[in-house]
């Protein structure tokens, strides 16, 4: 029965990674670009969030759960619109600079965005306020557990990623999208206007992140500011593993890393479960060097 | 006229030497005027540029995203503390084993993943360098100390004679400065330099030509962090302290953006890669809160300004100015259609 409900477990923290992970992917699939900035985008999410519970405490005179809903619309604005400075600001510009460079500016902005947050909000711990972390939650007969705040997490990251599944695969701004991560130049002369897509893909992207950034918080109660480092690395490796610039593969990659993380940590050895997940990622992209799902590619000659 | 032309052609290879020799002599004077917090300044500015050339050798002439170098600079200073404090090893003494065992885990961890490509490999770095890290702090075999890391490593000692004072250790430094930067001219232009600079550029034309890619390639991992291993042992020697942060992602950052900021592929560019990503935070400890944010704000507008660097080697710079021609003469086509 243990393993069962470290599966449930794994299975919660790889919905978090998952989330972050497709803002990788996305980026990636439209940029050719690792997106460093992309977890301290996902930690201001927890911060935002952790600002607006306060003002709605404030406001209200004490926590509601209803206070929840337009606080993680504000955060999810906030953070994109975030999301599509940084990419005007300091990808834009770069588009036509090589590899490298865009690489140290993505670099530069996670730099940025850290230390912001360690001057506003200090260095110290910071916990959500108490109220709004729902308690609970439904035991199934052999002594399995799932908390409410379990459900609430996984309901909200299935939809979410669904959602964002079907927008890529069926609507019209989906399909451009995909087509501009084939290929810039034909999508060009398709008529899409692939400024525009890339806008639309850091909004989503960092949106979903911020989210995420929120949820985390409420779901952990308390973080600081390494929390961008540290989930951010591990969201990538997840959207490695699935096979970056693929948007089912960066779901899959998160539930594989929660779940191996969470049963590592059970069977084997708390300290070492990082280490299980880094051994994971490299022993997965010796047999299959594209990751999971990615596809591989023909050098072209 | 002939014997005109030799003597001018006999200056301009000798001129650069020269140049050379007053640039040893000025780095001999730089720190007898200053302070022994100003030495040690310039010891950790000494140490970072043979750091980011080392890097270099991956990054700069291979063409290989490396984000994990700082494990292999632990792996040096550990092996180093190690070797001091369990066998009473000098720590002079100790550097070549650093070489041979940073350069053997180079090796080891790059061989089954040499095949990956770019960004792929770059994560698996990146994950390599983290497994070394969380290895130290775990204490792993028990004999790494934690996350404290090892205390009370002997200073080199030279005859008998104790390094003690920064200005020793500042030109036991640029000893292996200098050699470091011969080495690594004489490295560029040699069969196998030219051949890392063929595999960055086409790796497909290169192995059509008869380059061993894989080995090639696996060369660059190995001598790059053979080096950082030698540095591990320079900084145990000389701060006699060691812990897994050495080993940290943030440094490794550091080092790949020495590389990138200063001009990949080229020598000058690394120590003004250093002068931005290391000294001059470190004289600016006043701003202490805010220097990350102003170092990150550096980076991303000295990319927007210079994206090949601040002192590019010629050649990369060329290429990059070609291939933005190519870019702007396809977006004309394309708003033209």
């Amino acid at each position: 029965m243990q393993f069962i409900q470290q599966l449930i477990n794994g299975v919660t923290i790889g919905a978090f990674y998952s989330l972050v992970a497709l803002g990788y992917t996305m980026v990636y699939g439209v940029l050719k670009l690792i997106n460093f900035a992309h977890g301290d985008l996902f930690m201001w999410g927890a911060y935002l969030g952790l600002t607006g519970l306060n003002v709605a405490v404030a406001l209200l005179g004490g926590p509601s759960v209803w206070a929840l809903v337009p606080v993680i619309i504000v955060v999810l604005l906030t953070v994109a619109l975030a999301g599509v400075l940084v990419e005007r600001v300091a990808y834009r510009p770069l588009r036509s600079a090589g590899r490298l460079a865009p690489v140290i500016s993505a670099l530069g902005v996670a730099f940025i965005l850290e230390s912001l947050a360690r001057n506003i909000y200090g260095a110290s711990w910071k916990t959500y306020p108490p109220g709004f972390s729902v308690s609970g939650g439904i035991t199934i007969p052999p002594g399995v557990r799932i908390s409410t705040m379990q459900i609430i997490v996984l309901v909200i990251s299935f939809l979410l990623m669904g959602g964002l599944y079907l927008f890529v695969q069926r609507t019209r701004i989906g399909t451009a999208m995909r087509a501009v991560s084939l290929d810039h130049d034909v999508s060009r002369l398709m008529g899409i206007d692939v400024n525009r897509i890339i806008v639309i893909v850091f909004l989503i992207g960092p949106g979903l992140g911020g989210v995420a950034g929120m949820i985390v918080g409420l779901y952990y109660g308390s973080f600081d500011f390494t929390l961008g480092w540290v989930f951010g690395l591990k969201a990538f490796i997840a959207a490695i593993l699935g096979g970056i610039g693929n948007i089912p593969g960066a779901m899959l990659g998160g539930m594989i890393l929660g779940i191996t993380e969470t049963l590592g940590a059970g069977y084997l050895s708390p300290q070492w479960k990082d280490v299980i997940a880094y051994l994971l990622l490299i022993v997965i992209l010796i047999f299959r060097p594209t990751g999971l799902l990615g596809e591989r590619v023909a050098e072209k000659v | 006229m002939t014997t005109f032309q030799s003597t001018l052609d006999r200056l301009r290879t000798i001129k650069p030497l020269w140049w050379q020799l007053g640039l040893v002599i000025v780095a001999i004077l730089l720190p007898l005027p200053l302070s022994d917090y100003y030495r040690s300044v310039l010891w950790r500015t000494g140490l970072y540029v043979m750091l980011g050339l080392s890097l270099n050798i991956i990054v700069g002439y291979a063409g290989l995203f490396q984000l994990g170098h700082a494990a292999f600079y632990a792996i040096g200073a550990y092996t180093a503390g190690l070797l001091n404090l369990h066998f009473g090893v000098p720590i002079l003494w100790t550097m070549p084993i650093c070489v041979v065992v940073a350069g053997l885990f180079g090796f080891l961890l790059t061989r089954p993943i040499i095949h990956l490509r770019g960004d792929y490999l770059c994560i698996v770095t990146i994950a390599f360098g983290e497994v070394v890290r969380l290895a130290l702090v775990n204490n792993i075999f028990g004999i790494t100390g934690g996350a404290n890391g090892l205390s009370g490593i002997d200073r080199p000692s030279i005859f008998g004679f104790e390094l003690r004072a920064p200005i020793y250790h500042y030109y036991l430094m640029l000893i292996f400065l200098v050699i470091t930067i011969v080495g690594i001219q004489r490295l560029q232009n040699s069969r196998l330099g030219r051949a890392w600079m063929y595999v960055r550029e086409d790796q497909v034309a290169a192995e059509a030509m008869g380059i061993d890619t894989t080995r090639v390639k696996l060369l660059a991992f190995v001598i790059g962090s053979a080096w950082a291993g030698l540095m591990g042992s320079l900084y145990a020697g000389k701060i006699t302290v060691i812990s897994p942060d050495l080993g940290k992602f943030l440094e490794s950052v550091v080092m790949f953006c020495i590389v990138v900021l200063g001009g990949t592929g080229s020598i000058p560019g690394a120590f003004v890669g250093t002068l931005g990503m290391v000294t001059l935070p470190e004289l600016s400890r006043p701003l202490k809160a805010w220097r990350d944010a102003w170092l990150g704000l550096a980076m991303v507008v000295m990319m927007i300004l210079r994206p090949e660097g601040l002192w590019p080697s010629r050649r990369i710079r060329l290429e990059l100015e070609s291939e933005r021609e190519e870019a702007a003469a396809s977006a004309v086509t394309s708003t033209g259609a």
